[in-house]
């Protein structure tokens, strides 16, 4: 790694300025993507500014809609009694035992990488990106490849996330680094139905609107096989072309409407 | 350059480390406590789990002078005194390690499997545990005996 | 006798201790004195000239001792690496071994070739360095396939080897295997890749170099599985220093599987480097450095063609194979795909005629070399998909096929090369049918479908040649050095014992396993016998652990030293109790004269011998022997492997429901050690069957260089396994042993593949079968 200054703040303020302080610096929360970054010199940020002192861990519910603080840790979402059975379970997937202890939610939507689990819920929730300066609805916070509506210096505080009816995630792990090879997570509210589409798209996560129309009007995996999924736009590596991504979000989108 | 302090296997221990410096590196550079080992570099084989508060965590992914004040407990404080801990006795008696590099970060995932189940009054299947697991790479024992390893001293922690 | 620890006894293992509670030292946490690090400067380029190297600004940097270069190591002498094993073509002409420096001197041609060397203060400030190192290539093109690299026109990797073609190489009789299969009832024909793997030991290759200028001597502690090879090589040929002037030792080491056997540049490089900066130099490689660099396995494509009589005898079987070899030969490359591959290729049938052609070429890719298994899986691979394709194709069942053909009369001489002395193929095919509940497969399959999954069964019955091998047999074939094994034994003025040997553990278990041989002999408590290995210094000389040949050769080398304890042991006695030789027996704890009261205390003979008082006239004190043991022919452990699979067929994902092992490895010493090798090979054959290839572009760029994208076996992605024995003793070492350290990984693969294939209905599937590869071959078959 090359050297870096690390700070830990006990306020927003302090952390926004932190960060402005440095020529490079960057927000680190759970780290288990950043310090792996670093580790293999693809990134050497001048400054670390831990977000963990700021007190934005805990899930709280109130009048229905339940607010996940931004570095709540996967674990935590994973046996929450609060959240929606489809989060916990989505949480409870996320890389492994001990990268659930320290991955926090924030750090995960941050990053926004195309085959992280997160982004799915968020999307597929309805959910808002709460931070220090402003609410952003999903659909407007998810821009691209690990790229979001976030400003340089803003901080995610939390997640809020909107009751729904009924919700489902099902997942298919990429061999290898058990990232998403292609989730899906389906929700239905009384604002309409949600199908987010993670590890699929070359632009990032994505709401699949032909599946959308189906469920919309029939809550049933049934609905799912009259849609057509595009290739188009779809991912392809080795561990899936894109053919075979668009048949996994077939047939994930049903599993997750049978399991929600 | 940071002053850490650390409670590490019970014991106290200031140093001053840089503030790049893994939770890893810091054991097993500073501290001399090789039993953490490093088997990757991107987060996955679990060679270097220790438990960070009674949570397991792989120090090769935090940097140590986040842990300020905390305790960390590695693979050569789990047992009491000459007392091996119930983890570790079922490692030897099952035949759950062969070459040994992951076995220290087994042991401590394994530690924390357990006791998140117990607490949770859940009973873990060979499913559950083998889910449990998937953060640790073991190349030489094919896993059936590790699997039986934990087990067994799920029964007896 | 001692029953709880002798031959036969599930004795917990002596070394565990250590390794569960963090004490176990490996190479990595062994730190010198102003201990100094070494990073490596590596090509990015598959295939480059190197026109100039700038180290100016990563000498300036803070913290760094020097920074060394490839033409600085040859003009100090450094030799070139070699291939310690000659193969030469059908045409009679040497295999072209193209130069191989441990530091490129005008050349890369791999990704990941170092060409310099910086040494630091510390590990960051080396790597960060290596950075700073401004190298100028002239990139040229690469090829990463075998095949391609054959083309007409494709990018030449060495000069020497013209079509990049290191040897061209045949075995058997192709005139009457060509005859043989054009009067066939039916002949059965199969394309097939063996997919490149990287061997991932946990614990990656480590080398703490120290050079003590005072003595003008050389310390290496390193990760390796035969560290007296090591020296002789690094001594003999890389001229790093003579033997008497190097001492190599091989601490705790975390798994080798083959890839630790050789003798790679980043060593080599330290012990120089540790002369020319006069600091000890340390180097650890990271994981991805180890995708680049370990030596990887298998990268067969082969075309075979099997006949059949109208009784379904195998009437012939040819070979067509292509190896891939990566950018240099590596130490036992050669011997990979010719003696280690061709020769099994009878499998456990009975045939005729068999012709096997073998062309090895060069790309730009890593070098490859044995892994686990070593050829013999290659065989196994091609050998058993072809029969139960061939079972398919001719409509019977596969077992029966195979009850066909095989084996019955032993020793029963193949066409190719191997002798195989003993062995009862159909007793593991019917236990293993027996313990498969093969009878019960259709019912399961039934309610597969009825939720929607396609279910399969496949076979696998494997042999391989272990123990290898008789010196004066693999020197005729070309093998630069013997390949016995040597073995000390020191009995201790107290009675307790030392046992040197030249094998080394680094998972196998050695410490218990070897012990369990001396208590039985002695009649002696097993804490009482310590297990030494791995240091030049300590033991005199051994040919190392690979080629599962620490039991049939490591354990037989003991056996007969102790042979000759035993009989020194009946002398001392038999003269301080006044009595016969032949009357003298050893047991518990004792040496007695049989049938009387006359006895004298086991630590009584040693601290006779010792203090030398009164001894039989002309012996010589002490109480210590050895031997080199050199095996008669090599061993030949088999089995059967019976896998089944449930397929998910909308994702192509593939579960392994049940997977049943029943092997003959002779006599079985500690059963549990011997059944966690089987789970660990059958382990890494599934990983190879559904998860693990090494992938580089077309170019030579490596895809696949972390565990982000290559796919390790994980405890979810496995079953337990059902595993049992079925035992012929061999009669070719003194314990009767086979060995068993390579059969899973070389069985299991094509009951993986073969039980896949059933359950989808396509033949036409490659390793590894993921998930995409799975639901490709369902698509092609319209399901």
């Amino acid at each position: 790694m090359y050297p870096t200054k690390y700070h830990k703040p006990a306020a927003v303020d302090a952390a926004v300025k932190a960060l402005n302080s440095g020529d490079d610096a960057k927000f680190l929360a759970g780290g288990q993507t950043l310090l792996a970054t670093m580790k293999q010199h693809l990134a050497s940020p001048s400054d670390l500014v831990d977000v963990r002192g700021l007190g934005l861990s805990g899930i709280k519910k109130a009048g229905g809609v339940v607010s996940v603080g931004a570095t709540t840790v996967h674990a935590a979402v994973a046996s929450s009694a609060d959240v929606h059975p489809a989060l916990a379970k989505l949480a409870a997937g996320i890389g492994d035992p001990m990268v659930r202890n320290m991955g926090t939610i924030g750090g995960s939507i941050a990053n926004n990488d195309p085959a992280a689990d997160y982004p799915a819920g968020v999307l597929g929730m309805g959910a808002t990106v709460v931070t220090n300066r402003r609410q952003i609805a999903a659909d407007d916070y998810f821009e691209g490849l690990f790229t979001t509506a976030l400003e340089e210096d803003e901080i995610i505080t939390a997640v809020a996330f909107p009751q729904v009816e009924r919700a489902g995630y099902a997942k298919f792990k990429q061999p290898a680094s058990r990232f998403c090879l292609v989730g899906v997570f389906v929700s239905k509210s009384a604002s309409g139905v949600r199908v987010a589409v993670t590890g699929a798209g070359s632009d990032g996560v994505f709401r699949h609107k032909g599946l959308e129309a189906a469920l919309a009007k029939s809550w049933t995996p049934a609905a799912v096989d009259s849609v057509e999924v595009s290739e188009d736009g779809l991912l392809s590596d080795i561990h899936g072309d894109t053919a075979y991504r668009a048949n996994l979000i077939k047939v994930l989108a049903k599993r997750a409407v049978a399991a929600s | 350059m940071t002053k850490l302090i650390m409670t590490v296997n019970g014991k106290k221990v200031s140093r001053d480390v840089p503030d790049e410096t893994l939770l890893s590196e810091f054991l097993r550079e500073s501290l001399r406590l090789t039993g953490t080992h490093v088997g990757c570099d991107t987060t996955q084989c679990g060679a270097c789990v220790v438990h960070v508060n009674g949570t397991a965590v792989k120090s090769c992914s935090v940097l140590a002078v986040s842990l300020n004040g905390e305790s960390v407990t590695t693979i050569e404080g789990l047992a009491d005194g000459g007392q091996l801990h119930p983890m570790q006795k079922a490692f030897n008696d099952n035949h759950g390690l062969q070459c040994g590099f992951c076995t220290p970060g087994m042991i401590m995932a394994s530690v924390d499997l357990v006791a998140k189940a117990k607490a949770a009054g859940r009973k873990l299947s060979e499913d559950d545990i083998r889910h449990g697991l998937e953060g640790n790479i073991c190349r030489c024992t094919g896993y059936h005996n590790i699997v039986k390893a934990v087990a067994q001293a799920a029964s007896e922690m | 006798m001692n029953a709880n620890v002798g031959i036969g006894a599930r004795v917990k293992r002596k070394e565990d201790r250590r390794f569960i509670t963090g004490k176990g030292k490996y190479t990595d946490d062994v730190r010198v004195e102003n201990q100094a690090y070494a990073a490596f400067v590596r090509s990015p380029h598959a295939h480059a000239r190197v026109k100039s190297i700038d180290t100016s600004a990563a000498l300036a940097a803070e913290g760094v001792i020097d920074v060394l270069n490839g033409k600085q190591l040859t003009g100090d002498g450094i030799g070139n690496i070699i291939c310690g094993w000659a193969i030469t073509s059908k045409d009679g002409s040497p295999m072209n071994m193209g130069p191989w420096s441990a530091l490129a001197t005008d050349r890369v041609r791999y990704v990941g070739d170092a060409v310099a060397v910086v040494v630091a203060e510390s590990a960051a400030v080396a790597r960060r360095a290596a950075e700073l190192v401004e190298v100028d290539y002239e990139v040229l093109p690469g090829v990463s396939s075998a095949v391609k690299a054959m083309n007409k026109g494709a990018p030449q990797v060495h000069d020497n080897a013209p079509g990049n073609l290191i040897y061209d190489w045949e075995i058997g009789d192709a005139a009457a295997t060509d005859a043989a299969l054009a009067k066939a009832a039916h002949v059965t024909e199969l394309c097939l890749t063996n997919n490149r793997l990287a061997p991932n030991p946990m614990e990656t290759r480590s080398a703490v170099a120290i050079y003590d200028e005072s003595e003008d001597h050389y310390t290496l502690y390193t990760t390796s599985q035969n560290p007296h090879v090591a020296r002789l090589v690094l001594s003999a040929f890389y001229n790093v220093a003579p033997e008497h002037k190097l001492r190599v030792i091989a601490p705790d080491v975390g798994g080798g599987f083959g890839s630790k056997i050789y003798i790679y540049p980043e060593e080599i490089t330290c012990l120089w480097a540790s002369m020319k900066t006069g600091r000890s130099v340390k180097w650890t490689s990271d994981r991805s450095e180890a995708f680049m660099t370990d030596a990887h396995g298998r990268d067969h494509s082969s075309v075979a063609k099997i006949g059949f009589d109208a009784n379904n005898r195998i009437v012939g079987l040819k070979v067509d194979t292509v190896a891939n070899f990566g950018a240099y030969m590596s130490l036992f490359s050669s011997a990979v795909p010719t003696y280690l591959y061709a020769t099994l290729l009878s499998g456990q049938y009975d045939i005729a005629n068999i012709h096997c052609n073998v062309r090895a070429v060069y790309t730009n890719t890593v070098p490859v070399d044995a892994y686990r298994g070593a050829g013999r899986p290659e065989a196994c691979y091609l050998v058993e998909r072809i029969i139960e394709t061939a079972a398919r194709e001719l409509k019977v069942d596969p077992a029966e096929l195979r009850r066909t053909n095989f084996i019955r009369s032993f020793p029963h001489q193949t066409p190719v090369i191997m002798n195989y002395d003993v062995g009862d193929f159909d007793a593991n095919l019917e236990q293993a049918i027996k313990a498969a509940d093969v009878a019960g497969f259709a019912k399961r399959k039934a309610a597969s479908a009825k939720a929607g999954k396609l279910r399969g069964l496949g076979y696998s019955s494997y042999i391989e040649a272990c123990g290898i091998a008789p010196s004066a047999a693999v020197g005729s074939l070309g093998a630069g050095v013997g390949l016995w094994e040597s073995a000390e034994v020191r009995v201790n003025p107290v009675g307790t014992i030392e046992i040197l040997t030249g094998s080394h553990s680094h998972g196998q278990g050695h410490e218990t396993t070897f012990a369990q041989i001396v208590a039985e002999r002695f009649d002696l408590p097993i804490e009482n016998i310590s297990i030494v290995h791995g240091d030049t210094d300590k033991v005199q000389f051994g040919m190392g652990t690979y080629g599962s040949r620490s039991g049939a050769v490591g354990m037989s080398a003991i056996v007969r030293a102790m042979d000759k304890v035993e009989a020194k042991v009946k002398k001392i006695a038999a003269h301080v109790l006044e009595a016969s030789e032949d009357d003298i027996v050893i047991e518990g704890g004792q040496v007695k004269v049989a049938g009387t009261d006359k006895a004298m205390g086991w630590h009584e003979v040693g601290l006779s011998a010792y203090t030398a008082h009164n001894l039989p006239p002309d012996m010589e004190p002490g109480l210590k022997e050895s031997a080199f043991y050199d095996p008669a022919n090599f061993t030949f452990p088999a089995g059967t492997y019976i896998c089944e699979v449930e397929v998910d067929p909308e994702t192509g994902a593939v579960r392994i429901d049940r997977f049943t092992a029943s092997d003959d490895f002779g006599t079985i010493i500690n059963p549990m050690i011997v059944e966690g090798q089987v789970h660990g090979g059958i382990a890494q054959g599934i990983g190879q069957a559904l998860l693990e290839q090494v992938i580089y572009d077309e170019n030579g760029q490596l895809i696949t260089g972390s565990y982000m994208d290559y796919a390790m076996p994980r405890a979810d992605d496995l079953p337990s396994y059902s595993v049992h024995h079925a035992s012929t003793v061999c009669p070719n070492n003194p314990l009767g042993i086979k060995g068993c350290g390579e059969a899973g990984a070389i069985g299991s693969p094509p009951a993986v593949i073969n039980a896949i294939t059933d359950a989808i209905g396509n033949n036409n599937l490659s390793m590894p079968a993921t998930p995409l590869a799975v639901w490709k071959a369902l698509q092609a078959a319209g399901k």
